[in-house]
């Protein structure tokens, strides 16, 4: 679920006072760009990236992931002079980049590495990467940590530098067994070659990665549920404040990443902030790992430039839709998580934060899950939702409750056994889910249900209309 | 104030964060706070920072409604009950773990906040079963109340109708509560006490989502002298009292203020009446002495108060059994024994449970008949300043100041069974104010850690003299606020008076030291309710002397600990019983005077640290008992001695001139005199080479110390469940 | 059987007016509360073998003084790894034990984390995701295949012994989908036929071909690359200036 539960996050950062959401993150990465002396002009779409220009080369696998290999293709080059060049400028590289999280928030990752530049108080500071991947639609961390897992464990060592930490814990989700297994082969490599440990790339810094496997829990792909579960707890979330920043992993200040935003950050150092900023739209630059899973003809991950055309994005690598793009029913843009778009809106929208929030929806991991006209529209976001009430903490209660009382009445969307009238009732009560939790999960929750009833209105009641001709008016007409 | 900055708290292995704001080692001088100003529903209040919403709010009298927060607990910040508008959040904030920043506009009854709690309100009830009518709960519950204030006024579940409502197994945490887990909002409140007071870590969640459920996962008894508290912490009716269980509804009940006997404190009770029976006992908060606790002894024992009783006066027959006589029949009898009786044979003894006024009565009484043989069951050792100052005996830091202790020694004390309230504030201290704690004595649970420093009685007079190279002596040099405890039990022993002058010797050497002069180190903890009081009075303690000169009477004033035996008496001896209960002292007996428990009398109690409270009349006493000091009062009239009070209010202003201590209801007066205490125990220092023990060492000893308590058939079912578990391999 | 019972009840009353009152008992895949069997009890002694005592130190020493709590859970995956896939009640014990913590809090986190299998189970611990990516591409075909060649009920064990069977929630290989985990490998791009074969050769216990069965290598799109076909680029491509000559 990585951070698209952090989503929260965009409102709240301690740094602002408690009144965070006064703060938009957008503006502040405006005055980022504006900041910079001979900005090109705005870009107002994204386009296919050249191969040179792609940060994840061995995406795919098709070259050796362990150390040499990985050095030939550019990794660990250059990385002392990157951390001899000191915090300050590796956080303003990445301010300069535009980088925004990988997990699904988006909150500028420069910023967020800023926070953690107060003077010491003598606690240590820990850097957190969150491998727990495990948003439905999401597959982008694994290929990365099986292909490319150098690039991951460079990107700690320069995030570690840039926040001052001492130590990088890599959260990876208990199933992926091998891919653990893959990159603590690589941390092994760079142990041995000298490039973290004890004075890491000979730059004099003390650095030590470490990879925690997890064991089976959506929810610890937030924030501070994860930093609860590398602590040896149940991943319940914590509430905030205080934020993980202050009190974060063994009670020490603390940055959690994405894996691809750290694995990305080595490339933006080396090739210049400037560089990943030239690509996507204002605010939503650089290049990024697309997931095209579901009715698709050839469903694959894929690195592009951001705010590039969903249409585009989908025909040029997934094959197009099954049945030709007419078939298009509707697509989960990015991840489960996020609401629904229907065929209309796909046409033209654009995959990046800004394009996708004024399509009701988010940009998420940007997992899109592509569904077709044979789909089940009901029964998929029913299927969602069920994964959510399974992956409810079952710590506070909307969520806890909520969730499970939403699956129930959905699954009888997917029959129509119900009343015309649930249909707000359900509305009301993913609106008194979202908001009200501790952590973002029954925001999560709440939201494809949402969207099912922004776009499919008609299809549910049409259901409801048919199960009344078939059986007789459902029992909760008379119920409710 | 919201989260302590506490390595300790920390490291509870509870599901609450309790998240430090910085470690301990680091944090520098905390700055003075400077109060600002924030508004609740536009009401402008001063706070100081790291002041909770909630609290803000409740500064200004405006209650947010909560179910799991609680003021003694760590904030879990899960039931989502208190969720407020906060000016210019998007979201509601919850209120209960928000620090309030400054300026900040609180709005607790704007549409956001009223919608924001129905709708909790309404996942909540969700799967609630809502068996209000019988369930135990019912009247007292939390949910129901907040239900009707903020709830919605109509129910939508149309999905029970499909699919029912979850239910959850019960469990079997012991004898004294009952769950019905179906009921469980998942406050956690039970299992942030269970880790963070009482220190028993066995209850916790598992599972998780809409199946999460709070229990103990295997079968095992709640293992804790406070387990009745997480009845009362429980919003709903999942945990109920097992004994009460279907007695009462609570609107039926009258509700008596008193305090608790059965330990040396004094917690403060409730006592729930109907139609003149004792149905259950409830704390009553005092931050002085239980906060808002109870031990379950105190708790649980009241059904005791229904069995074993004395119900009439009795006169051993031809036959040599008890038989009923009237009240006449058995006065007559009474006085005609103590009035044939020389003086120096007469001997009167005072029992655990006695209240003052019957023990100013009977000293009067025996004094009068020209006797001075008043002494209580319990021993103080005489030589020296013995009984002379009250900071001899008492517990001179009060209860409530072990908060403030930064190291406490404990020599020959269990506090967590001979005073479990005592105990959770050490506890307290512990976990929240990072205070060590080292233990003299046999290896005991405390539920704490502390260092151990044998049990050997040397260790006290080594570190007295100074000539000990332990840490411990290091430590409690080095103390701000250090405290020492010396457990009652080691009086008794031959060597009682050197550890007690030993004990003396290093308190005041700690406390002349300090920078705080109105701290005070020594304390000594007392077993029973009755003994500062009989002491006050002037009750010789211990009844070794005045038995080996072979008494012709014997006038037991509740005294049933067994330290009076028949065989100790002349084959002709006469003994008088005056008690509520039919346990060792009436079995010893030739005349039976029944006597009122502490439920049935308006009476004064002193606990431990000297203070003076009353019980009041809860039911009236069974049958022809009656209140104990009118007894007394009766039989000086027969014996010819007519004691001068006729009401209550002339015995108690007979009290306060012995002492007026013992009529300043509520106070407890600060010692002095201590130098003094040490100058005439200077001679009393003499080498030691026992043992320190203590009586109650396990769980299974705790539950039956008194005559109430051993008629309690919810003890005896504890002591039973508590044996039973530690054959468990859980 | 009941709740089958219940629906068909009902179908049968759903035109009249009132209904027959139910309350379903929950449903859920594992139960939260330990209940002693014969295999499953304190009395079973459990004790790491001794290279497992050696990971134990190893796992120990990547968590700071005073927070060894954190190996929790690598060391319960460690013990369910020795003791055949399936976490004992003394397993659980013995970690407490190590970590020095009170058992309930062993218990929370080994019921709250899905990958930990409180009761016996099979040889192959084969887990379906049927999450709506890989029920979009076919996931109840597959999750059919296999309880029909195991003979296996979802959540059960095998008749062999040899199989169980769970439905889990996303596994996060979606662009493979749809996709099962047999153990700690992934076999992804199933048809039913892949599935009847993979299960064939794991009654015979070999090990059939984890990954992709589609033919391609991994996540590329099937087909023919549209993205990265040329060669790396090497060390230092487009490195900035402030970088140059550092």
């Amino acid at each position: 679920m990585a951070g698209a539960l952090t989503r929260f996050f965009k409102g709240a950062k301690p740094q602002f006072g408690i009144v965070g959401p006064l703060v938009n993150s957008n503006a502040v990465a405006v005055r980022n760009q504006q900041s910079q002396a001979q900005a090109p002009p705005a870009k107002t779409r994204g386009s296919p990236l050249a191969d040179c220009d792609r940060v994840f080369t061995n995406l795919y696998g098709r070259h050796d992931w362990r150390l040499k290999a990985a050095m030939c293709r550019g990794d660990w080059y250059m990385t002392k002079q990157i951390l001899l060049k000191g915090s300050d400028w590796i956080v303003n590289e990445l301010k300069t980049s535009g980088l925004r999280g990988r997990g699904g928030a988006g909150f500028p990752t420069g910023m967020k590495w800023s926070f953690m530049n107060k003077p010491s108080d003598g606690r240590p500071k820990y850097l957190v990467i969150n491998a727990d991947e495990g948003e439905p639609g999401t597959c982008k961390d694994r290929e990365i940590m099986r292909h490319d897992p150098h690039k991951l464990v460079e990107g700690a060592l320069i995030a570690g530098r840039a926040i001052g930490a001492q130590a990088a814990y890599i959260y990876i989700r208990g199933e992926f067994y091998n891919e653990a297994s893959n990159l603590q082969v690589a941390i092994a490599e760079a142990y041995q070659a000298g490039l973290i440990g004890k004075n890491a790339c000979c730059s004099g810094y003390d650095f030590d990665v470490f990879v925690h496997r997890g064991a089976g829990a959506y929810i610890c792909g937030e924030e501070t549920a994860l930093i609860e579960s590398i602590e040896g707890k149940q991943g319940k979330p914590r509430l905030k404040p205080p934020f993980p920043a202050d009190v974060g992993l063994f009670g020490c200040p603390t940055t959690v990443n994405n894996v691809e935003t750290i694995a990305t950050s080595p490339t933006i150092c080396r090739r210049g902030g400037k560089w990943f900023s030239s690509f996507g739209r204002p605010r939503n630059h650089g290049t990024k790992l697309f997931n095209i899973s579901g009715h698709v003809n050839t469903p694959c991950t894929v690195e592009e430039e951001m705010s590039i055309p969903l249409k585009e994005l989908i025909e040029r690598h997934a094959g197009g839709v099954i049945g030709g793009w007419e078939n298009l029913l509707a697509v989960i843009p990015g991840g489960s998580s996020t609401p629904l778009i229907p065929k209309d809106v796909c046409e033209t929208v654009l995959m990046d934060f800004d394009a996708l929030v004024a399509a009701q929806s988010s940009f998420g991991t940007a997992a899109i899950i592509v569904m077709d006209k044979s789909t089940d529209i009901v029964k998929a976001i029913a299927r969602l939702i069920m994964f959510y009430k399974h992956e409810s903490c079952g710590q506070c209660t909307p969520c806890r409750e909520g969730v499970s009382w939403m699956n129930k009445i959905i699954y009888r969307f997917v029959d129509g056994n119900a009343s015309p009238k649930e249909i707000d009732m359900l509305w009301e009560i993913s609106k008194q889910i979202e908001g009200h939790t501790i952590c973002a999960l029954g925001d999560g929750a709440a939201w494809p249900v949402q969207g099912l009833i922004r776009h499919f209105r008609p299809e549910l009641e049409r259901r409801m209309a048919e199960y009344a001709c078939t059986y007789g008016p459902s029992k909760a007409e008379r119920l409710y | 104030m919201l989260r302590q900055p506490l390595t300790r708290a920390l490291t509870l292995s509870s599901p609450v964060r309790a998240a430090p704001l910085a470690a301990r080692t680091y944090a520098g001088p905390p700055p003075p706070p400077e109060k600002f100003e924030v508004f609740i529903d536009d009401k402008p209040v001063m706070v100081v920072p790291g002041t909770t919403i909630l609290q803000a709010a409740a500064q200004v009298g405006v209650e947010i409604p909560r179910f799991c927060y609680h003021e003694r607990l760590a904030v879990a910040g899960n039931c989502r009950m208190c969720l407020v508008e906060v000016e210019k959040s998007p979201k509601p904030a919850a209120a209960c773990a928000m620090p309030i920043m400054k300026g900040m506009r609180v709005k607790t009854n704007s549409d956001l906040t009223r919608k924001a709690r129905e709708g909790v309100m309404e996942f909540l009830l969700v799967n609630h079963p809502l068996d209000c009518p019988i369930c135990d709960q019912g009247g007292e519950c939390d949910l129901q109340d907040q239900s009707m204030a903020f709830g919605s006024d109509r129910s939508r579940f149309t999905d029970i109708h499909f699919s029912g409502k979850r239910a959850v197994e019960d469990k079997d945490v012991g004898p004294l509560i009952k769950t019905i887990m179906t009921r469980c909002i998942h406050c956690t409140r039970c299992i942030r006490f269970a880790s963070e007071v009482a220190g028993v870590d066995d209850f916790g969640t598992t599972g998780r989502g809409t199946d999460m459920q709070v229990g103990t996962y295997v079968e095992k008894m709640f293992l804790s002298e406070l387990s009745g508290n997480i009845i009362d912490l429980c919003p709903v009716g999942a945990l109920t009292s097992k004994p009460y269980s279907f007695a009462a509804r609570p609107w039926e009940t009258r509700r008596i203020d008193s305090v608790d006997v059965l330990d040396p404190l004094g917690s403060n009770i409730v006592v729930a009446t109907r139609t003149n029976e004792v149905l259950r006992i409830l704390p009553r908060t005092n931050e002085e002495i239980n906060e808002e606790w109870l031990s379950d002894k105190s708790r649980f024992a009241c059904d005791g108060l229904k069995r074993q009783r004395l119900v009439t006066p009795m006169m051993k027959d031809s036959a040599g059994n008890l038989a009923p006589v009237d009240w006449e029949d058995a006065m007559v009898a009474a006085a005609r024994a103590i009035k044939d009786c020389p003086p120096n044979k007469l001997l009167a003894v005072a029992g655990d449970l006695a209240d003052a006024e019957s023990l100013v009565a009977l000293k009067d009484l025996v004094n009068r008949l020209g006797s001075e043989n008043t002494c209580t069951e319990q021993y103080f050792p005489l030589d020296g300043a013995g009984i002379d100052f009250r900071s001899s005996y008492l517990f001179n830091t009060k209860i409530a100041n072990i908060e403030e202790a930064d190291y406490i020694l404990l020599i020959g004390a269990n506090t967590r069974f001979e005073a479990p309230l005592l105990n959770a504030r050490i506890r307290k201290a512990f976990v929240h104010k990072e205070t060590d704690i080292a233990f003299i004595g046999p290896k005991v649970d405390l539920t704490y850690d502390y260092t151990h420093v044998g049990d050997s009685a040397s260790v006290v007079k080594d570190l007295a003299t100074g000539s000990s190279t332990h840490e411990v002596l290091k430590r409690l040099e080095s103390a701000r606020h250090p405290v020492v405890i010396l457990g009652a039990d080691q009086l008794k022993t031959p060597e009682g008076a050197a550890i007690l002058a030993y004990t003396q010797e290093l308190a005041l050497r700690l406390q002349d030291k300090l920078e705080d002069k109105n701290w005070k180190v020594l304390n000594v903890l007392q077993r029973t309710a009755s003994q500062a009081a009989a002491l006050d009075i002037g009750y010789q303690p211990g009844v070794g002397k005045a038995l080996q000169d072979g008494p012709q009477v014997v006038y037991l004033l509740g005294a049933d600990s067994g330290v009076v035996s028949r065989d100790q008496l002349p084959k002709d001896a006469v003994v008088i019983y005056q008690g509520h209960h039919g346990d060792v002292g009436a079995g010893m007996a030739d005349i039976v005077l029944p006597g009122a428990a502490y439920t049935e009398k308006r009476a004064t109690y002193v606990n431990a640290e000297g203070r003076a409270q009353q019980t009041l009349v809860a039911v009236s006493p069974p049958g022809r008992a009656r209140e104990d000091w009118k007894i007394i009062r009766a039989l000086s009239e027969v014996v010819g001695e007519r004691l001068p009070y006729d009401s209550l209010d002339e015995v108690r202003d007979r009290l306060a001139e012995v002492s007026p201590a013992l009529v300043a209801y509520g106070d407890v007066q600060d010692n002095n005199y201590f130098a003094q205490a040490r100058a005439l125990s200077q001679s009393l220092q003499k080498p030691v080479s026992g043992k320190v023990d203590v009586q109650l060492k396990q769980l299974e000893d705790y539950f039956m110390t008194d005559t109430i308590s051993r008629a309690s058939p919810t003890m005896a079912k504890c002591v039973q469940a508590v044996l039973k578990q530690k054959q468990s391999q859980y | 059987m009941l709740s089958s019972l219940r629906t068909g009840v009902q179908g049968l009353l759903r035109a009249s007016s009132r209904s027959l009152q139910t309350s379903s008992a929950l449903q859920h895949d594992s139960l939260f509360v330990h209940r002693d069997t014969p295999e499953d009890n304190p009395k079973v002694p459990f004790e790491f073998s001794e290279a497992n005592q050696k990971r134990v130190q190893a796992l120990l020493d990547i968590y700071p003084e005073g927070h060894k709590r954190g190996a929790m859970i690598p060391l319960l995956d460690l013990a369910q790894r020795q003791a055949g896939g399936w976490l004992p009640i003394s397993a659980m014990h013995k970690v407490a034990e190590i970590l020095k913590l009170p058992r309930m809090r062993v218990y929370e986190v080994a019921t709250f984390y899905t990958m930990f299998i409180r009761r016996p189970i099979g040889k192959y611990h084969v887990q379906v995701c049927t999450t709506t990516p890989c029920w979009l591409r076919g996931s109840d075909a597959i999750l059919k295949a296999l309880t029909e060649g195991t003979q296996c009920a979802v959540g059960g064990n095998s008749p062999c012994g040899k199989f169980s069977i769970s439905e889990v929630e996303c596994l996060g290989a979606c662009v493979n989908a749809p996709m099962i985990q047999v153990n700690d490998d992934y076999y992804e791009d199933l048809t039913v036929e892949d599935t009847k074969e993979i299960i064939e050769k794991l009654k015979r216990d070999e090990k059939p071909k984890a990954g992709p069965r589609s033919g391609r290598f991994a996540s590329e799109p099937l087909g023919g690359l549209t993205s990265l076909s040329e060669e790396p680029t090497g060390p230092g491509y487009g490195l900035q200036d402030a970088l140059k000559g550092a």
